[in-house]
């Protein structure tokens, strides 16, 4: 690795880089996502959503996209866990006798990271099991609507999913965490790249957290929802 | 406020050498006065511990006036003792109360590892400062000294990252054992001084590439540091040291 | 004959621009191998280190620290002179030799004075090009401010913590240095003996005090840097680890003690406040540019101040004796160093002390926060504002001005200075005496250099403020790194010296001996508790004022304290790992015969000047009383445990008339 990217990339602050690309891509991403879910909301029995779902999954652009979604999710995981060994082999196996609040000048999520991510990591299978890979392998029925093409009725599967409260549940709590992970990661990842200004750095952490509340806040409401409108 | 004559237990980490199993000790020190300093306090107790022909408490120390940088000790889990913007050296004990007891441990970091009971070896840092922390100016070649003039505040930004005096607080507060603050804490110091933006890039480079070599951890923004420092040095340095690493990194011709 | 100043010919101005002009070189391809080894990290060891690697020589540098950077050159707060005139006040290089010269009461050597006050231009460039982030004018360009004993405005800073920024720049210059692998750098290495072969400095002997194993270093030249010897007091400004022993151990080996009574005792320390006291702490002299000296007019009133029946606030203004005011109408609070210390002694003498233990002086505020904030109230048309008003604006004028000062204070004593007047009392701060060194900074073993506080050059008998910094980065940068050469030109033809060589060996076994010897003692007493005695006889009869009669006391004491030592001190541990108490042992053993010496020479100096004085020699309103005649000479001492020997060099006054202080 003895060009000026290897040595960039291996580098702590290249790094830090990575996460914080990968990080930023991610959080953009989530907005994305929400808008698309919140069609689950529409009263028309999933026409919106389900004919945006079949958008996403045919159109040449997003497909391409939603490769590089998962290699971001693989590398800002693989690169999380890495970065977690190494601090904990520089801290040294002797810890402190006296532990306390280290996060003075930051969240508490902020010495959390690991802990967070992997969590949000195995929800992230968890949610690939349950819906993707649930229509990719084709278990998924069909519907059409106003004499279009046929398109897979997502729609009733995630109903299916959000009737059981032990999902809801799962689907809350992990949307909390990852709530934390942005009340961090949103701010970090300026600060990461050098984004750190006197007048302007209070509003990006302003912005972090708004966002961080808001959008996770907006997932949680889906199932909820769901869950009700079918008691 | 403290009484003049304290009784207090101590719990001091005592680590015969660098490879030898460390342990607690527990000493009862009486007689301690608001007015003594946090290492007169151990000198007392090391007075102590020598008239019943034993081995003092290790510890390393010595302006006593909060600007060298050799004292370090993590009191009661902070660095430097629980006041903002305080050397341990200037720690006093009327901060303390009668009946307290008190764990003294060494900076924990495996870039900085322990020689002796409280003492740690830094030489981490000097390494890094010799891999890019100066301006390339021999002696004798420098033009007048106000021939460049530097904006007032720009001075003072760079003098606020210069007042970093060393200690390793940085590194014993963070949870990842980065010294991200120290190297920062130089780099942003002479990028802002019109004489050392010349190699500003370069310096960059090689201070992070040693400061990876040396073991310490990555930083991940936690800012336990800036809460730590001594000298309340501000994360946004290490923003500076991020943007000209980048810049550096992607921007330069080499 | 050893024992010449070697001062060169030719009008003052020019003496140093010929020569320097005029001294042997030494060429590039014969500095590649000749070693020079460098005791000390300060300022002046810092700063040579580095500029003799760029000049090509192959250098060692030692320090007991764990880092070059630790250097207690770090502490100084203030700033550093220079005669750049800036500020077009009528500063020159001249005008500052002169100040030099004055204010060390003349009793130092004029050429080394006035190259000092030459090359104190060039420190100023050199350390703004390595980054050194001096303070600025709104404009961009440097800032000056002024400091005691001078009527110019020729001070640079960076905010109060000057040395550390100058030390910086001298220690990543090292760094680079160090990195270029033309500096090869040994941390927590002390000196403890310098290696003589045919008469030669050549060579030193080290611990590494992380293991406790000697080492022997063999070079063509050896270099100390290693500070002053202010610690001998025991409680002093010094850092707690500054010590004498690289410059003992050369004077053991026939280099020559200058001056060792000269001693800087700074008039604003915050005072001892118990037994248990490890230092003292420094309140800038630019305090007092606004605060007031005084002390209670009656002894009943200090006795209540004393028992805390009463604070300073309580005495109304009819009650209270602002002495340097009164006894110094044209100076006031503003008198040199040396006045305002030895008549803060005489208030407290006449126990008028105003802390528990007697020992201290108010230093009052309350004046200039009134006067700041009336005349900011003007400013801010609030000609009605209230008592409380005034106050307020009053205190954020001095918050901004002394704001770090005030806090330091407050951390120490946990008293408010706003509200209760600052208590101060002074302490030792400088020592202007040291090593004896020619106009080379060669001592008088040929090969040996002593460079910054570690030699006896500039000072005389007391420093100006800001005059500290100047010194050791001119021997470093810019003097040192040239007369070297005039010793090393004639050393091209020595091979590498061989640290396995008969001297080497023989030093090594002698040092050996000597830490064996200690650690064999064995006995009850800690070292820092003879440490503390010492110091109490040196205060006690070598402190702020001294007589014969209790010079021969404090002679007898120390001597009495020094077999002591070797019966009873228990060193714990072993030889052969890190032991601090081990090496302070050595320190102490050190101090113990240095202040021996000390005591001898302030004996010796029958007149009273800068900070030396004799109680008999005083005038008949108890002011100094120097003897011109007589004493117009550098004391030289070479030392023998029984009856060390003095060599006088005349000092030659060509181009200053020798006048008497006064400022009253």
């Amino acid at each position: 690795m003895n060009t000026w990217l290897g040595r960039f990339l291996t580098s702590s602050i290249g790094k830090k880089v990575v996460m914080a690309l990968t990080g930023l891509f991610l959080i953009s991403f989530l907005a994305v996502h929400l808008v698309g879910n919140l069609q689950l909301l529409a009263s028309d029995g999933g026409q919106a959503f389900n004919e945006y779902a079949y958008f996403m999954t045919h159109n040449p652009l997003i497909k391409f996209t939603s490769y590089g979604l998962y290699a971001f999710i693989l590398i800002h995981a693989i690169q999380g866990i890495a970065l977690w060994l190494k601090n904990r082999a520089a801290r040294g196996s002797q810890g402190y006798a006296v532990k306390v609040n280290r996060t003075a000048g930051a969240s508490k999520a902020s010495v959390r990271m690991g802990a967070l991510g992997t969590i949000i990591l195995l929800f992230i299978l968890l949610h690939m099991y349950q819906f993707w890979l649930q229509m990719k392998l084709g278990n998924t029925a069909m519907v059409g609507y106003d004499g279009g093409e046929q398109v897979k009725d997502l729609y009733t599967l995630v109903m299916g999913v959000y009737a059981n409260p032990v999902f809801v549940g799962i689907y809350v709590i992990s949307m909390i965490v990852i709530g934390f992970h942005l009340w961090h990661g949103f701010e970090s990842a300026f600060q990461t790249l050098g984004l750190n200004h006197p007048k302007w750095t209070p509003l990006i952490k302003l912005v972090g957290r708004a966002y961080s509340v808001l959008v996770p806040l907006g997932f949680a409401i889906i199932p909820i929802w769901m869950y009700l409108a079918q008691q | 406020m403290s009484a003049d004559n304290m009784k207090l237990t101590l719990k001091i980490w005592r680590q015969k050498s660098a490879n030898a199993k460390g342990h607690f000790d527990t000493h009862t020190l009486e007689g301690v006065t608001s007015h003594m300093s946090f290492l007169e306090m151990l000198d007392v107790l090391n007075e102590q511990i020598i008239n019943e022909q034993k081995e003092p408490v290790a510890f390393e120390h010595d302006c006593r006036e909060g600007i060298c940088g050799t004292c370090s000790l993590v009191i009661n889990g902070y660095p430097h003792g629980p006041q903002q913007g305080t050397t341990t050296c200037q720690l006093h004990m009327r901060h303390f109360n009668d009946g307290d007891t008190i764990t003294i441990e060494p900076w924990r970091s495996s870039a900085f590892p322990v020689v002796k009971d409280l003492v740690v070896n830094r030489d981490a840092f000097d390494r890094i400062i010799q891999a890019g922390g100066y301006i390339s100016a021999n002696t004798g070649q420098a033009q007048d000294g106000n021939a460049i003039p530097i904006e007032k505040d720009q001075a003072n930004e760079a003098m606020d990252a210069a007042t970093c005096i060393g200690c390793g607080a940085c590194v014993a507060a963070c949870p990842n054992a980065s010294a991200m603050l120290f190297t920062s804490a130089k780099v942003s110091h002479l990028a802002l001084m019109p004489q050392g933006e010349v190699e500003a890039s370069q310096r960059a480079i090689r201070m992070v590439e040693q400061h990876d070599a040396e073991g310490f951890g990555r930083c991940s923004n936690i800012t336990a540091c800036e809460a730590e420092c001594p000298k309340e040095i501000s994360v946004e340095h290490i923003a500076r040291l991020n943007r000209e690493y980048l810049s550096a990194s992607v921007g330069s011709k080499k | 004959m050893p024992f010449q100043s070697n001062v060169p010919p030719g009008e003052l101005g020019e003496k140093w621009t010929k020569y320097r002009s005029s001294m042997p070189l030494v060429a590039p391809n014969n500095k590649r191998r000749i070693e020079v080894i460098i005791v000390g990290t300060g300022l002046a060891g810092g700063a040579a280190a580095a500029t003799l690697g760029e000049l090509g020589y192959k250098v060692k540098v030692f320090t007991f620290h764990d880092s070059p950077r630790r250097a207690h050159s770090i502490a100084a707060q203030g700033g550093i002179n220079a005669a750049k005139n800036y500020q077009n006040d009528g500063d020159s290089v001249y005008r500052l030799f002169y100040d030099t010269i004055k204010g060390g009461d003349y009793r130092s050597r004029e050429a080394n004075v006035h190259r000092l006050a030459e090359v104190s231009v060039n420190i100023i460039d050199q350390a703004v090009a390595q980054g050194v982030p001096f303070a600025r004018e709104y404009g961009g360009l440097l800032a000056n401010r002024s400091f005691g004993g001078v009527q110019v405005s020729r001070t640079f800073y960076a905010r109060g913590q000057t040395g550390q920024q100058l030390l910086l720049g001298a220690y990543q210059s090292l760094s680079r240095q160090v990195s270029l692998g033309n500096v090869e750098m040994f941390n927590r290495h002390e000196m403890v003996d310098v290696v003589k072969i045919d008469g030669k400095a050549r060579g030193i002997i080290a611990r590494n005090l992380l293991t406790g194993e000697l080492e022997r270093h063999g070079a063509h030249a050896v270099v100390l840097g290693t500070g002053g010897y202010g610690n001998v007091f025991y409680l002093s400004t010094n850092a707690m680890n500054s010590n004498c022993s690289a410059a003992w151990r050369s004077v053991k080996k026939g280099a020559y003690m200058a001056n060792p009574c000269f001693t800087q005792i700074h008039p604003t320390c915050i005072p001892v406040s118990g037994e248990y006291q490890s230092k003292l702490t420094l309140m800038s002299e630019s305090l007092r540019n606004d605060g007031r000296v005084w002390v209670p007019k009656s002894v009943a009133d200090a006795e209540a101040i004393r028992a805390g029946k009463k604070t300073g606030r309580d005495l109304p203004e009819e009650a209270r004796d602002y002495y340097l005011e009164r006894r110094y109408p044209a100076f006031g609070n503003l008198v040199p160093r040396d006045v305002a210390s030895r008549a803060a002694k005489t208030a407290c003498d006449e126990g008028k002390g105003v802390s528990p233990t007697g020992l201290a002086v108010y230093l009052d505020f309350a004046d200039a926060i009134q006067r700041y904030g009336r005349s900011r109230a003007t400013t801010l048309n609030e000609h009605n504002a209230s008592d409380a008003r005034i106050k307020e604006l009053g205190t954020a004028v001095i918050e901004e001005k002394y704001g770090n000062l005030f806090e330091m204070y407050e951390k120490i004593t946990g008293e408010n200075p706003y509200v209760m007047p600052m208590k101060i009392y002074p302490a030792v701060h400088y020592t202007m005496g040291g090593l004896w060194v020619d106009y080379n900074l060669q001592t008088n073993i040929p090969g040996l250099f002593a460079a910054g506080e570690a030699n006896f050059s500039d000072h005389g008998a007391n420093r100006l403020g800001a005059s500290a910094l100047m010194q050791g980065l001119a021997d470093g940068y810019f003097v040192l790194p040239y007369t070297i050469g005039t010793f090393l030109a004639n050393e091209i033809r020595t091979p590498t010296i061989d640290p396995n060589g008969a001297e080497f060996m023989k030093a090594e076994k002698e040092v050996a001996d000597r830490i064996s010897m200690i650690m064999n003692v064995k006995g009850k007493q800690s070292v820092e508790s003879f440490h503390r005695r010492l110091g109490k006889l040196m205060w006690e009869y070598c402190g702020m004022a001294r007589n014969a009669e209790g010079l021969t006391k404090g002679r007898a004491g120390i001597r009495a304290l020094r077999e002591e030592f070797y019966k009873d001190v228990f060193v714990p541990g072993t030889a052969d790992e890190y032991n601090p108490e081990l090496e302070k042992a050595l320190r102490v053993a050190d101090f113990l015969e240095l202040g021996e010496l000390m005591m001898l020479d302030a004996k010796d100096r029958e007149e009273s000047c800068g900070g030396h004085f004799r109680e008999e020699y005083q005038t008949e309103d108890g002011e100094a009383l120097r003897r011109d005649k007589e004493f117009a000479y550098v004391s030289a001492w070479e030392w023998d445990d029984n009856d060390p020997k003095l060599h006088k060099e005349e000092l030659n006054f060509e181009n200053v008339e020798l006048k008497t202080r006064s400022y009253k």
